[in-house]
């Protein structure tokens, strides 16, 4: 038998969606699993006013079942036989016995009648309904009353032909689902075979991805060419139901603004795809996408016209109002905008940002780009579209004949804006970049703003990940300890933001991550050429037998309390095995020393042989203490001589 | 074509055709429609209530001097109130777009999740903006909490911005240029107002002044608000004179952010200060509402 659900609602945010029918889909799971139910979800989907899911091959019962009914041991006697007897309501005779460990007892195989799916359905429903997960839910009956992203408003639930009773927050189930909100019914009877198709009579597309294919296929006709943009097409797909493209146009002279200003209030205020001419430049035209079938009238077109038009002005008189006061002069009206109560304005972070570009030998540029970098935020520009931060400045500082250098420091010192994202293009973005995510990071853990938990109102996780890469990828070879302004608890955080970086980030295993942040790296980049080294040498046959016994060799250290004393002294080293590792020893040492770290990782496996023989031969807690001392000292030789490289004992191997 | 005017009369029928009470606008300067008694207390407590009237809405700092075709210091807004929302409220408001001459099979409506929430007032709610044609017209809210409180029925607020709304209909790209009556443009029913007051919030408005104001309303309104306790017969004691001098402060605290006059971090102590009071009214208005439910 098939079952269909839809959950009609009032429009439903596009972005929490697919969480939604992720959670559906794990709770029905769940819920045929437990039931053995069979059957398998052919269809999860949704537009913004519904949910729907089609299951096929439930059973329509389900199968009978035996239970055993553990009764009183044997020895309690007639009594308690006939006591449980009743409460099974059946005599003594049809008792049967199960023996135990703990002796004999009475039991019952009681026959469990498989109950019918439509049952288990009706009953189960309003539960899962209420639990898919959305982010921020309300309430609509009144106080207390049931929780959803938006009311519910119908529900269709049918198993085969016949409806499944239940209610929820005050609406029953049945079979009649609604249309378009304008082009369709508000009545819209269903079954489970015609229920795409009906809704698609009433100007529903049901399913998702046949809305997305119609808003590509739109704009692959429209006459323009259309700047791909997989996320906005992602929102554009879950607020419509019946998406329709369409081409509008703006004034060319529009194009006289900073393209980044004019995508931004298309993408991020208007929804709009932004269009290419044929030199890869911003075009005069945009692509709205309609929830609606057409615009036979052009009216649909005229009215988005009309409020981007109205937007550009804006824009445009922004643009025309900051330029009346260069950034320059903007840097003294940052001592009136507070960065943060205890750490003051953002004239003062601004001085500290240029002080900290100083001591990491920022050139003039990187120190002018240092000082400027922040004064977009006394713009019109910024204080309306208030993502362009930084973006706004670098624009500004071009036309306002500040050095290319500094003008792009400007422009990209809030990068990397993810993990995702790149870090700044050039030397003097990096610094500044690096030197204003550290200011903020350096005060707000000096006054004690540390992110727990989820509670990070500073994005100081953010900033420090941005730290990490712009050091590993944008190679910037500063200590993290000294960036960190010796202080031991950002010192901890960062490289916690390190090993996540490495980790999740590169993907690079958590022990490798630990054998080289053991080592004695210098900077960053540096723990990263010494990571790919090892993450190379370590399939090969000799690697991971070799840290297995640098990891023996640690622990036989630790429980002989060794402590060097002298030098290894050869007159002791028995020939054979000792002398030999020995030998070997001083000889890889000596050509890894002039290596890359590849070549010199490759070395250190060769002695892999050597050590084996050694354990295998040589008894190193001999009875002469002079000899054992000797040993020890040989193997501590071994292990701290590469431990530069890398910390072989933090090498988890696998056997 | 309708005029401002015109087009206002039919908003205001259709909705006293559907059982709303149609007031006229609260006489003290507020933000936004939602801050005026008939929407901030009437939502609060169990008593059903539907009520629509037309509240000029003071933003200072979005004041332009007249000179923005698309921004003003003070708009009107359009506020409807059924509480609770029947299930038809969003059909009903769609409706209320026809009945203004828009044929919605011609146009593109949309709703955008736009959850709306007012820290000075201690009130959020979950909704839209209404998107016609890439044009916000409509905040679409349904009340969750007011002045801290749980509301018993659930009320949608519809708020409509009335000057886009017309420009829209009207098809006119500045608002001064909509016909406010026949032969009368908006601009001369409006632009000293917007050019005048842009002056004083911007230039003139007195920092020191105003703060002391701030100060000496939010007094009046803490004693009010600590007077209730030993007051003997409560039925009578002054709730909505004691909002007013929350509607007071928090005008106050707008001009002094126009006149930019509150830092960042000042910002969040003030607006505090504001709620403070704004939830001391509504729990005075929700005993004050339980206690005449008993009485009756």
């Amino acid at each position: 038998m098939n079952f269909l659900l839809e959950i009609g609602c009032e429009e439903i945010p596009d972005w929490m969606i697919p969480a939604a029918l992720e959670s559906l889909r794990e709770q029905t799971h769940k819920l045929i699993g437990e039931q053995k139910l069979d059957g398998s979800i052919v269809l999860l989907d949704a537009s913004p006013r519904r949910l729907v899911m089609r299951v096929d091959g439930l059973m329509e019962r389900q199968a009978d079942s035996e239970e055993l009914v553990m009764g009183p041991p044997k020895s309690a006697g007639a009594g308690a036989a006939t006591g449980f007897a009743k409460k099974m309501s059946i005599t003594v005779d049809q008792l049967s016995t199960a023996s135990t460990p703990k002796g004999e007892y009475f039991s019952f195989t009681k026959k469990v009648a498989g109950r019918n799916t439509e049952e288990i359905l009706a009953s189960r429903l309003p539960g899962i309904v209420q639990k898919i997960y959305f982010p921020k839910t309300m309430f609509w009956t009144g106080k207390g009353g049931p929780r959803f992203i938006r009311p519910i408003r119908w529900i269709v639930a049918l198993f085969g032909d016949k409806v499944v009773n239940f209610e929820l927050a005050g609406v029953k189930s049945g079979n009649v689902s609604q249309g378009h909100r304008r082009l369709g019914s508000a009545c819209v009877p269903v079954t489970i075979e015609n229920y795409i198709e009906e809704l698609r009579k009433n100007a529903v597309i049901v399913i998702a991805e046949e809305r997305r294919a119609k808003i590509r296929a739109g704009l692959a006709t429209l006459g323009v060419k259309v700047k791909e943009d997989a996320k906005l097409l992602e929102t554009l797909t879950f607020i419509t139901e019946m998406p329709t493209p369409i081409v509008g146009s703006f004034d060319p002279q529009y194009l006289e603004l900073p393209s980044e200003v004019l995508v931004t209030v298309m993408r991020h205020h208007q929804k709009y795809f932004s269009c290419e001419s044929a030199d890869g430049m911003l075009a005069p035209n945009f692509v709205a996408v309609m929830n609606t079938s057409g615009d036979p009238d052009g009216l649909v077109r005229q009215g988005n016209e009309r409020v981007l038009r109205a937007r550009f002005n804006d824009a445009k008189f922004f643009y025309g109002v900051d330029q009346q006061r260069k950034l320059a002069y903007r840097v003294e009206d940052l001592g009136k905008v507070t960065f943060q109560a205890k750490l003051g304005s953002y004239l003062e972070k601004t001085h500290r940002v240029v002080d900290l570009v100083k001591e990491l030998g920022g050139n003039a540029d990187a120190q002018r780009a240092a000082l400027l970098c922040k004064s977009d935020l006394t713009t019109e520009m910024v204080k309306e579209f208030t993502d362009l931060q930084g973006i706004v400045g670098g624009l500004y500082a071009k036309v306002q004949g500040e050095p290319e250098a500094v003008s792009r420091a400007v422009y990209e010192h809030y990068k990397p804006l993810s993990m995702e994202d790149t870090v700044p293009s050039t030397q003097e973005g990096l610094i500044v970049a690096l030197a204003d995510k550290l200011d903020t990071l350096r005060g707000c853990f000096a006054i004690g703003l540390i992110p727990t938990g989820s509670k990070d109102p500073f994005g100081l996780r953010r900033s420090a990940q941005g730290v990490v890469k712009i050091l590993v990828e944008g190679k910037q070879k500063y200590e993290l300890k000294w960036l960190c302004g010796e202080d031991p608890v950002l010192h901890e955080f960062m490289l916690d933001r390190v090993r996540y970086y490495f980790r999740d980030v590169r993907g690079f295993k958590y022990d490798e991550v630990n054998a080289v942040l053991a080592s004695k790296f210098s900077d960053l980049a540096d723990a990263d050429v010494r990571l790919v080294a090892l993450q190379a040498v370590r399939p090969t046959e000799n690697f991971e037998p070799l840290a297995a016994s640098f990891k023996r060799i640690q622990n036989i250290l630790k429980q002989a309390e060794f402590t060097p004393v002298a030098a290894v002294d050869v007159a002791l080293l028995e020939v054979g095995p000792e002398q030999d590792l020995h030998q070997q020893f001083i000889e890889v040492s000596a050509r890894a020393k002039d290596l890359d770290y590849l070549p010199a990782l490759e070395a250190v496996a060769t002695l892999r042989p050597a050590v084996d023989r050694f354990f295998d031969k040589v008894l190193v807690n001999a009875p002469d203490a002079l000899v054992r001392q000797n040993r020890l000292t040989l193997l501590n030789d071994l292990l701290t001589g590469f431990s530069t490289l890398a910390d072989f004992s933090e090498i988890v191997v696998s056997s | 074509m309708d005029s401002f005017q015109q087009t206002l009369f039919k908003l205001k029928n259709y909705w006293a055709e559907r059982g709303a009470i149609i007031q006229e606008p609260y006489d003290v300067e507020v933000g936004a429609g939602t801050m005026c008694p008939e929407t901030f207390l009437r939502v609060l407590g169990p008593n059903p209530y539907r009520v629509a009237y037309v509240q000029p809405s003071r933003r200072p700092a979005d004041g332009r001097y007249g000179e923005n075709p698309n921004r003003l210091y003070k708009h009107q807004q359009l506020q409807v109130i059924l509480k609770p929302a029947p299930e038809d409220v969003l059909e009903l408001y769609l409706g209320s777009l026809e009945a203004i001459g828009i044929d919605l099979t011609k146009h593109d409506i949309k709703f955008e999740e736009d959850n709306w929430e007012s820290p000075t007032l201690g009130a959020w709610g979950i909704g839209w903006q209404v998107m016609l044609d890439g044009m916000e017209v409509t905040q679409f809210t349904y009340f969750q909490q007011c002045g801290g409180i749980d509301l018993d029925l659930v009320p949608a607020e519809i708020t409509y911005g009335l000057e886009r709304l017309v420009a829209f209909l009207q098809g006119v790209e500045s608002v001064y240029d909509i016909e406010w009556a026949p032969g009368v443009k908006y601009s001369a029913v409006r632009f000293a107002d917007e050019q005048q007051f842009s002056v004083y919030n911007f230039e003139m408005a007195d920092v020191a002044m105003l703060w002391k104001l701030f100060d000496l309303h939010e007094a009046e309104c803490q004693r009010l608000i600590e007077a209730y306790e030993g007051y003997e017969d409560k039925s009578r004691f002054p709730v909505l004179p004691t909002y007013d001098q929350v509607l007071k402060c928090s005008n106050i605290f707008n001009l002094l952010d126009a006149r930019g006059a509150i830092s960042v971090t000042e910002r969040v102590g003030v607006i505090g200060r504001v709620r403070k009071l704004a939830v001391g009214v509504a729990n005075l208005w929700q005993a004050q509402q339980t206690l005449k439910l008993e009485v009756a």
